[in-house]
């Protein structure tokens, strides 16, 4: 495109409050954080943030994000395959209700699910006989980050399934291809960078919740607390400074996971603009 | 990074009939089917029912009861007011945003889109810290607020803050791909015909994302009202002062009160539906509107 005049009016206005407005409520509060740690040296900020309990919660929450991402991963395509490809009764409704973790409130799900899965709950009462503990373990944290993630990877490979054009999948199976030789080889390369898309933009969002995990989480330390936790936990004893070591470990993690995401769709976007 | 870009569906079905060697064996086909509603209905249908179950397990008098407590009146009108300020604000600074973004060439774009995304990326509970840090009693303004006898945290004006932050970049998120999309060509035939700049905007460029915008409110308001975490570390959980709907849950469940805390909890849940109703409103409007548009070309 030549370079050529912009003659409508507005720039400096709304760019000018743009940035201002960004400033105030996002990079001159955030900035709080990274200048709240300078009072801590060095070493006292290293022994906060690698003491056992908070290494604890890292791994908890890590670990649970990365289980929850992986299970919204092979679900949520699952979902997206059924909702673009299939017929069923009741299906528009289905694809409305994949946002319900969008529009939940958080604190709605946390009791939501830990009643349900608690030992007296409707699920959670059909499982305990069989030794399996939902509410009040890891394995519940699971559970409420797979809810809060499970829009992601549904909503990111369903655009790229609806544009996927038939007539490369007729061509393979007119080549000899079967059913399954067409999706591994056709389509799953097609749909693959929206699915890894989806699965970080799902785990980028468990890694920072906290409404729907603490009800369900039971909160042990060492065993079921997460970092928000640990910081909520700090900032209740009035340390500050420590609360916001953590919270700038998390940060930092949040963003080179936010520029990963940038980069992923970015590349998505190329790929399936070049795979027409 | 919570919010999906209204979708415009391009029906599958309706492009190509599927023949038996583009499909799959029924068999299959309803396996799927199966196995997805049951993942559906084990995360999403059967936790939703149980929010009504139990707002309702001791009776509609109950029911009645604990919202009508005054504490809970108390709760629903900050979450009103908080959504009340919170969703102009982030409208306006997204129309801006938008404007600036879509309309304009400019150095550090992409950077500034990535940087308006980075509330999306923030946990809710750093969200509040970080306003703590700021007003806060140790906070870098606290002692001059404390000289004026204001209060940010665990007051109003705090929970507002927390609840723009989480929910700042919505309408920005909507409005920028779709006003990029529509290009300048209407605004700059405005401009020729001797329209002022206010008059584009309200006459041209609004009007053209209406859907867009709307969209961008609703979720705004969804999350606005809904948000837990960052509202939680900034309010001091004050009964009847501080407390927004999902803190008024949080409190009632922790004293065992679980009628209470679910019927509160129910309204919240309708909330979100009639958000989810709106939505596909909203994108059975859009993509009614792009078929005509299709026919009216062919």
């Amino acid at each position: 495109m030549a370079k050529q005049k912009n003659v409508l009016p507005g720039f400096n206005l709304s760019l000018g409050y743009t940035l201002l407005y960004l400033s105030l409520i996002v990079l001159i509060p955030l900035s709080a954080a990274f200048i709240k740690t300078t009072e801590l040296s060095f070493n006292e900020f290293w022994a906060v943030v690698t003491a056992p309990r908070v290494l604890a919660s890292y791994k908890l929450t890590f670990g649970a994000s990365l289980l929850a991402a992986l299970i919204n991963a092979v679900f949520g395509l699952l979902t997206a395959w059924v909702l673009v490809r299939y017929r069923f009764p009741g299906k528009k409704i289905i694809d409305a209700l994949v946002d319900l973790p969008f529009a939940l409130p958080t604190a709605v799900a946390g009791i939501a699910l830990t009643a349900v899965y608690a030992g007296n709950g409707w699920i959670g009462s059909w499982l305990e006989p069989h030794g399996i503990k939902v509410a009040f373990t890891p394995l519940g944290v699971i559970i409420a980050l797979t809810f809060i993630g499970l829009p992601f990877v549904v909503r990111t490979v369903q655009p790229v399934l609806e544009d996927l054009e038939a007539e490369t999948e007729e061509a393979a199976a007119s080549l000899g291809a079967n059913r399954w030789q067409t999706f591994t080889k056709i389509i799953f390369p097609a749909i693959w960078p929206a699915l890894l898309t989806g699965f970080a933009l799902a785990f980028a969002r468990a890694i920072g919740e906290y409404g729907s995990v603490i009800f369900i989480a039971g909160n042990v330390p060492f065993v079921s607390e997460i970092t928000p936790l640990i910081i909520i936990t700090k900032l209740e004893q009035y340390e500050y400074a420590s609360a916001t070591a953590v919270a700038v470990v998390m940060l930092v993690i949040s963003f080179l996971l936010l520029f990963a995401i940038n980069g992923l769709q970015w590349w998505s976007n190329r790929h399936v603009s070049a795979v027409r | 990074m919570s919010s999906a870009p209204i979708s415009q569906h391009s029906s599958y079905h309706k492009k190509v009939a599927r023949s038996r060697a583009t499909s799959e064996p029924i068999w299959i086909r309803w396996l799927l089917i199966g196995i997805t509603l049951m993942f559906l209905s084990l995360f999403l249908l059967v936790p939703l029912a149980a929010v009504f179950t139990e707002a309702l397990r001791k009776g509609f008098d109950t029911y009645i009861t604990a919202l009508s407590d005054p504490d809970a009146l108390s709760s629903i009108k900050l979450t009103l007011i908080a959504a009340a300020i919170a969703v102009p604000l982030n409208l306006v600074f997204g129309v801006a945003a938008a404007w600036a973004i879509a309309k304009f060439e400019f150095r550090g774009k992409s950077i500034l889109i990535t940087l308006i995304d980075l509330p999306f990326a923030v946990s809710p509970v750093i969200a509040g810290l970080i306003y703590v840090l700021i007003f806060g009693m140790q906070g870098w303004v606290g002692s001059t607020l404390i000289d004026h006898d204001l209060k940010v945290i665990f007051a109003i004006p705090g929970i507002v803050l927390a609840t723009v932050f989480v929910t700042f970049p919505f309408v920005a998120r909507e409005l920028i791909p779709l006003m990029q999309a529509q290009g300048k060509d209407e605004e700059e035939a405005g401009l020729v015909l001797g329209a002022s700049g206010w008059q584009i905007l309200w006459r041209i460029t609004l009007p053209n994302v209406k859907w867009g915008l709307l969209y961008g409110v609703i979720l705004t308001n969804a999350r606005a009202m809904g948000e837990f975490g960052a509202v939680s570390v900034v309010s001091g959980h004050i009964r009847g002062m501080t407390n927004t709907m999902p803190l008024h849950v949080e409190i009632l469940y922790n004293e065992y009160n679980y009628a209470a805390a679910f019927a509160v909890a129910s309204l919240l849940a309708l909330l979100a539906l009639v958000t989810l109703a709106l939505k596909s409103f909203i994108e059975w409007n859009v993509e009614r509107n792009a078929q005509q548009h299709e026919q009216s070309f062919n």
